[in-house]
């Protein structure tokens, strides 16, 4: 499950947002314990912690001291902007690159982006 | 309570022979570390002095604080595993299983859960194990012995892959349960880094590197691409391949935005390196300075 070659408490972290954007986690609602997570993904805790903590530094998370940690009312929002910015430098940028190395020029694309619209629809 | 562990200016010789050479390690309480290092760098000497089974030639050892040399209260705290489990050959299973009581913090019933859980055959002598069981039956009485340093010395080697995970994973649990200090001491270390919390790399009878295994995942890169744009890249290679006109090299360095955006921007691949290779280039005898 881990394989991408970022630290794994990123890759939680990623996955946790996921989670919020996809609606499985609600705004308010409680995250599974640092141990959970460690027990789940046999993953050392620390590993774990880690990933909450930049969360919370984000302020995606925040903490209840002695209750646990929950989902920031407005994450949802804080992590649109960055899943937005996130796949243009992820998903966009590459795409170009490799279309230039195969000399497909970009109008090319744009016309099967725009066929891809009318399908959608 | 989790103990510390503290050595400084360690050395052990035997007889003329230097196994370790000026040691200088701290390890946190509570912490689950990875003790790696390719055979006979001197992983057992150090965990042997850890666990008082040996006298340094020089420097001081404290465990939870306090020098662990002739002092049983800590000594009894904890326990070094090894390999053989260093048991009385013409004992049962379930005899060796029940001598563990010795240790006033072992959990018999924890043990026996063990032993079933592992299937080892209670009424065997332990001359009789294979040396797959025989690893077990070591590992069962080390997680059972429930101490405040647990120190496994390779205790895997005999074990198939899933038996080996299975142990990975009661390790976890019983680390989850009740946080202690723990140290692995392995080769096969892609096996267990998710486990860890930190790295001790031992080579030739030193600390190479100490960090955290966070450091150690970034450490290093492959870069894959045409050979003139990988050389104009100007890093310093630990290793390189060449396959035509392809060249991959290996650096153990962390990447730069710039150089990730050059290498990108040339047609060159970068992957991470696993810590295995990392392993084995840093412990490479051939590297200079090392």
């Amino acid at each position: 499950m881990f394989d991408d070659g970022s630290p794994i408490y990123r890759q939680i972290a990623d996955q946790i947002k996921a989670e919020i954007m996809n609606g499985s986690l609600e705004p308010g609602g409680k995250v599974m314990s640092t141990n959970q997570y460690a027990a789940f993904y046999q993953i050392n805790p620390a590993t774990a912690q880690k990933a909450f903590r930049e969360l919370v530094d984000e302020g995606v998370l925040y903490k209840q001291r002695g209750v646990g940690m929950f989902v920031a009312e407005d994450a949802r929002d804080k992590l649109a902007a960055d899943f937005r910015e996130r796949f243009f430098e992820r998903v966009l940028a590459p795409l170009v690159r490799e279309a230039r190395q195969a000399g497909i020029p970009l109008t090319d694309i744009i016309d099967y982006l725009k066929a891809q619209e009318g399908v959608l629809k | 309570m989790s103990l510390s562990v503290t050595l400084r200016d360690v050395s052990l010789r035997y007889g003329a022979e230097a196994a370790l050479t000026g040691i200088d390690l701290d390890l946190e309480a509570g912490k689950i570390y990875g003790l790696l290092g390719r055979n006979g760098a001197g992983k057992t000497s150090l965990l042997s002095l850890v666990a008082a089974f040996r006298k340094p030639s020089t420097g001081r050892i404290l465990v939870g604080g306090e020098p662990v040399w002739e002092n049983a209260s800590v000594v009894s705290r904890v326990a070094l595993i090894r390999e053989g489990g260093d048991f009385d050959d013409t004992e049962t299973v379930k005899a060796t299983i029940e001598s563990g009581s010795i240790r006033p913090s072992f959990d018999t019933e924890y043990a026996y859960k063990l032993a079933d859980r592992f299937e080892l055959p209670l009424k065997k002598r332990v001359s009789a194990l294979s040396r797959g069981k025989r690893s077990v039956l070591a590992a069962v009485c080390g997680l059972a012995a429930r101490a405040d340093l647990t120190m496994f010395d390779e205790v895997h080697l005999g074990m198939d892959a899933p038996t080996r995970d299975a142990f990975y994973k009661e390790l976890l649990a019983e680390y989850l349960e009740r946080p202690h200090t723990v140290v692995l001491s392995t080769h096969l270390i892609d096996e267990v880094a998710n486990y860890l919390e930190e790295v001790v790399i031992v080579d030739r009878g030193r600390i190479l590197q100490h960090a955290d295994i966070e450091a150690f995942q970034g450490m290093g890169a492959t870069l894959t691409g045409p050979a003139a744009a990988v050389d104009a890249l100007g890093l310093d290679a630990l290793a390189e391949q060449r396959l035509g006109g392809t060249k991959s090299i290996t650096v153990a360095s962390a990447l730069d935005a710039d150089t990730r955006e050059r290498a990108a921007a040339a047609g060159i691949e970068i992957g991470p390196v696993g810590l295995q290779d990392l392993f084995i280039h840093l412990t490479d005898p051939n590297r200079n300075g090392a």
